[in-house]
């Protein structure tokens, strides 16, 4: 068995309303360092092997079901 | 002069908009997410809601539900299509309509009598209102903000298939305060606005809504 991991993100140019709230909160908890927070999702696929195919056919399910291209971007990679 | 509301998992104004559509004199036809088939009627309905409990992203799975099959098939074909809040949500991840809907710019969920300019009455779905006038519907969403990029939005005020704008604040972030867009073809119509809670005095905030329906069922009567 193989794990493919899949990377959602908002578009840089994108409000991330949720990323937003998340940073405001953080000085009310007494972080001080950090200027931005975005929030994505992360998507775990088990699949039997992760060979050629199957990460071009993840590569579709990512582009089709898992992402929206007009408001976000992808990443795919096999855990080591 | 049938007209189909899908009922999706979730969806919670598919019964207000069978009653929107009696209201105006067509037949409303409920529709099961799970179906291949649309029986025959001359429009559809997508209603608001939270299909598929709104998991991934609003409107992402329902995109999928067998019946989206021939409900985009049919739009393509021309038939008219109204989607209504999550319904908007739906056509656009189904790419019946261009852009998305994120989440409200203030983070909160929005419950509100909405003021909404009408800009495009050419549509299959707003021919029965006037350019310019204003209309009062029910607004509630928590992922209503209307985004695409710049050289889209040019299109689609180019193009005049902007059409409704919110009056007054901007109530979820909506870029150029887009409240409803159609397609190339008028036919296809998403707004984030629930006109279907505005077609009786007795409840909501007047009966500004019920022009919609009756748009539909004069222009389908007159075919």
């Amino acid at each position: 068995m193989a794990r493919i991991i899949v990377d959602v993100m908002p578009k840089p140019e994108i409000l991330d309303p949720q990323g937003k709230a998340v940073h405001g909160a953080l000085p009310r908890l007494g972080f001080e360092s950090v200027s931005d927070v975005r929030q994505g999702k992360r998507f775990e696929l088990q699949v039997a092997l992760a060979d050629e195919s199957t990460l071009a056919e993840v590569h579709q399910i990512a582009e089709t079901l898992l992402s929206n291209p007009v408001i976000e971007d992808f990443t795919v990679r096999v855990e080591a | 002069m049938k007209i189909g509301i899908v009922t999706f998992p979730g969806s919670l104004d598919d019964v207000d908009a069978q009653r929107a559509v009696r209201l105006a004199g067509g037949e409303p036809v409920a529709l099961w997410h799970g179906d291949h088939d649309l029986k025959g009627v001359d429009a559809v309905i997508l209603p608001g809601g939270f299909s598929y409990g709104d998991y991934l992203r609003c409107g992402a799975i329902a995109r999928f539900a067998p019946v989206m099959t021939e409900v985009v098939a049919a739009a393509q074909g021309g038939m008219p299509v109204l989607g209504i809040c999550n319904g908007f949500q739906i056509l656009c991840e189904s790419h019946l309509l261009p852009g998305a809907l994120i989440r409200n710019d203030h983070r909160t969920f929005v419950c509100r009598d909405q003021v909404l300019v009408v800009e495009n009455p050419d549509t299959a779905w707003t021919s029965d209102y006037a350019e310019g006038q204003r209309i009062t519907i029910p607004l509630k969403n928590g992922e209503g903000g209307f985004i695409a990029d710049e050289p889209t939005l040019d299109r689609l005020e180019g193009e005049g298939q902007v059409v409704f704008r919110y009056v007054g604040s901007n109530p979820n972030g909506s870029l150029r305060d887009i409240a409803g867009i159609t397609n190339e073809r008028g036919n296809v119509v998403g707004l984030m606005p629930h006109p279907e809670h505005a077609v009786e005095d007795l409840c909501g905030p007047g009966t500004d809504g019920l022009a919609f329906f009756t748009s539909a069922v004069r222009q389908l009567t007159s075919v």
